[in-house]
């Protein structure tokens, strides 16, 4: 009975689920937000601490036994994962106690909130693959509700692209797994690797892993399906893009990293090809249309598809360096460009808008929070010593090892390019003094009781941009030991038998291969 | 609104309603072993509500549901089924593992499964009532 993989999705259930219960009363929702987060953090490190101990941590949930029953299962990239989402999830809690309008909280931010984090928590450790469409639903329902809080026409037109592109997805998702079952007639995802490797018909497999990739292609938004992302992430309220913009691409990336790990190994030539060029593709594309944008939120869209190329690269180039690295990229990813998104509110909070041209003078006015953008801008950007030179040095250097030197070249011109784009931000925003034009919304400069509260308000949007921004250099300077956690994370995705053998069983999974062998 | 119907309609809901319910709540205890279960007893639930409220209209069903919001109900629902979860744990079984108590006397034996599908019954339930009290009241607003 191992409590620790299960509890990452129960509390944000129960958090939910209370916090529903309380909707009438505003200061009890904001207090359950804060400490239902901080023990999903407190259970993500009890849970990596289990899993750097032992390897796999498996529960099998009404103790129906695997592969008949739902198990939940953690190896180091869930545990990674699950750490993360304790993190953002936390942060976040903190800073929409500023930033979320009253209105807001009473059309249920917060019952939302906890829906969405229980949704990602459980696609991270779900160890059956039905089960994974379920959570994948879960966050759907739940982002979906989240997107159009607020009821504006672009929210509207964004939330349509949004789910129209995502039930798409859902429904080849649904598809491929009937289609799983009906071949191998299992759903546990450890039972799945076993029997696919040993079918027959390995056309239908190749299919069925081209299926996969597109759903989870969509979901990640990975060239060339990826339009719905940057048409949604900056309509919402800010609190909402930045949760989306941290966890929920990161979710179709995981899936990948999952399933193209345990249930299909990568011997097929052109599925490893298709991600490479795909990967390509989506660094290349997103960094494109992040230079051609003027509106904060947006151009952090792009860049999040652009990022994301970057993971799938790792993945695609499938060593277990590249893997790690590619975890790595997530890692700093979610970091990163969360707090970048938590810093376009706290400046649009200050100057009224979130279009760079309009913007400007905030270094002279703010400079810590110019701080914290430049140590997370230019960690996005791959500048050493901070979090993401590590995540691009580590992929580039595997693609190099593995001689993919075009798509290794297109990485490092892509970082090129993202630095570009971020020194536009910085430029438009922290360095140019203010144009005449903008007129600075009163709220920001209120006298008396007001200017007080709002100053207090401020301060806890504050907390956790700062907290986040020091993670980033944090994350550059222990490098060594964390990229040892994902080295250790990227061995086990390589050798997809070890978590075989703690889902079902050692004795079982060598009595199902020498009854496969026996059988033809 | 619905103009509050005819007088075949509003004996029916009167003397419906009370049937229904007790058929709704037959319904949530005979589903372990047998067709049932929250889910089909909470529609059914919700069914004599909405009969009810498209005879007297939505501020009669209010009073009805007393001071009891539907809203209420689905948090009250989602966090039964939560709970339900959670006994396992404390036997030391993984979660969702079924525990069954006989309750002495009465010939009665309450467990997880039936607190789970009470959850289930109430989240129906009030999910339906939200959304159909929501609508009518929508269609009120209007001239």
């Amino acid at each position: 009975m191992r409590p620790e993989v299960a509890l990452p999705v129960i509390i944000p259930l129960l958090c939910g689920a209370v916090s529903l219960l309380f909707w009438r009363s505003r200061p009890m929702q904001r207090f359950i937000a804060v400490a239902g987060t901080l023990a999903l953090l407190v259970v993500g490190l009890w849970l990596i601490t289990s899993v750097s101990r032992e390897g796999y941590v498996v529960i099998h949930m009404g103790s129906w036994q695997a592969p008949y029953g739902i198990s939940l299962v953690a190896d180091m990239l869930s545990a990674i994962m699950i750490l993360l989402t304790g993190i953002i999830g936390l942060g976040l809690a903190i800073y929409s106690l500023a930033s979320t309008s009253t209105q807001h909280e009473k059309f249920g931010f917060y019952p939302l909130m906890h829906l969405l984090l229980a949704g990602v928590a459980g696609a991270f450790l779900t160890g059956d693959i039905f089960n994974l469409y379920v959570w994948f639903e879960v966050m759907l329902v739940a982002s979906f509700a989240l997107l159009i809080l607020g009821g504006e026409k672009a929210q509207m037109e964004g939330a349509i692209k949004y789910v129209t592109l995502n039930l798409l997805a859902s429904v080849i998702f649904l598809t491929a797994i009937g289609l799983v079952y009906g071949m191998v007639g299992t759903l546990n995802m450890a039972d799945i690797g076993q029997r696919l490797a040993e079918a027959e018909n390995q056309g239908m497999v190749e299919v069925l892993a081209i299926m996969f990739m597109i759903a989870f292609g969509i979901k990640a938004a990975a060239f060339p399906l990826f339009f719905w992302l940057p048409a949604s992430y900056h309509t919402p309220a800010v609190a909402v893009s930045a949760l989306f913009a941290g966890l929920l691409t990161k979710v179709g990336v995981y899936s990948l990293f999952r399933v193209f790990t345990l249930m299909f190994d990568q011997t097929m030539p052109y599925v490893q090809d298709i991600l490479l060029w795909g990967a390509a593709f989506t660094m290349v594309t997103g960094v494109l249309g992040a230079a051609a944008q003027y509106e904060f939120r947006r151009i952090l869209s792009f860049h999040i598809v652009s990022q994301i190329g970057y993971m799938i690269l790792g993945l695609a180039l499938f060593t277990p360096l590249a893997l790690a690295g590619g975890i790595f990229a997530v890692m700093h990813n979610i970091i990163v460009k969360t707090n970048l998104f938590l810093i376009s509110g706290i400046t649009n909070r200050l100057q009224g808008t979130y279009q760079l041209k309009k913007m400007g003078g905030l270094f002279k006015e703010r400079p810590w929070l110019s701080v914290a953008f430049f140590l997370s801008a230019f960690s996005l950007a791959g500048i050493p010593p901070l979090s993401g030179f590590f995540a691009k040095f580590v992929i580039v250097r595997a693609g190099i090892e593995a001689e993919a030197y075009v798509v290794t070249a297109v990485a490092l011109a892509v970082g090129l390019m993202t630095l570009y784009s971020m020194v536009k931000i910085w430029n438009e925003v922290f360095w140019k003094s203010l144009p005449e034009d903008n007129l600075v919304p009163e709220s920001s400069t209120p006298s008396g009781d007001e200017g007080r509260l709002v100053k207090s308000s401020l301060g806890l949007m504050y907390l956790p941009v700062a907290i986040l921004a020091l993670f980033a250099v944090l994350i550059g300077v222990f490098a060594q030991p964390l990229m040892e956690m994902m080295l250790m994370a990227g061995e086990q995705l390589m050798d997809p038998q070890g978590y075989m053998d703690a889902v079902l069983g050692e004795e079982r999974t060598v009595l199902l291969r020498d009854a496969l062998e026996v059988s033809p | 609104m619905v103009k509050s119907g005819t007088i075949i309609l509003n004996t029916a809901a009167r003397l419906l309603m009370p049937l229904q319910l007790l058929f709704s709540v037959f319904l949530l205890l005979r589903g372990h072993d047998e067709p049932g279960g929250g889910f089909i007893a909470g529609l059914v639930a919700a069914g004599a509500f909405i009969l009810y409220l498209f005879a007297f209209g939505v501020t009669a069903t209010k009073e009805v549901l007393r001071m009891v919001d539907p809203r209420d109900l689905i948090g009250m629902g989602l966090l039964l089924g939560t709970l339900s979860i959670l006994p396992a744990w404390f036997v030391g079984e993984p979660f969702f593992t079924a525990q069954w108590w006989e309750i002495p006397g009465i010939d009665f034996k309450a467990s997880t499964p039936l607190i789970f599908d009470i959850g289930v019954y109430l989240a129906v339930l009030g999910t339906l009532l939200a959304v159909i009290m929501t609508l009518m009241e929508v269609d009120k607003d209007e001239p």
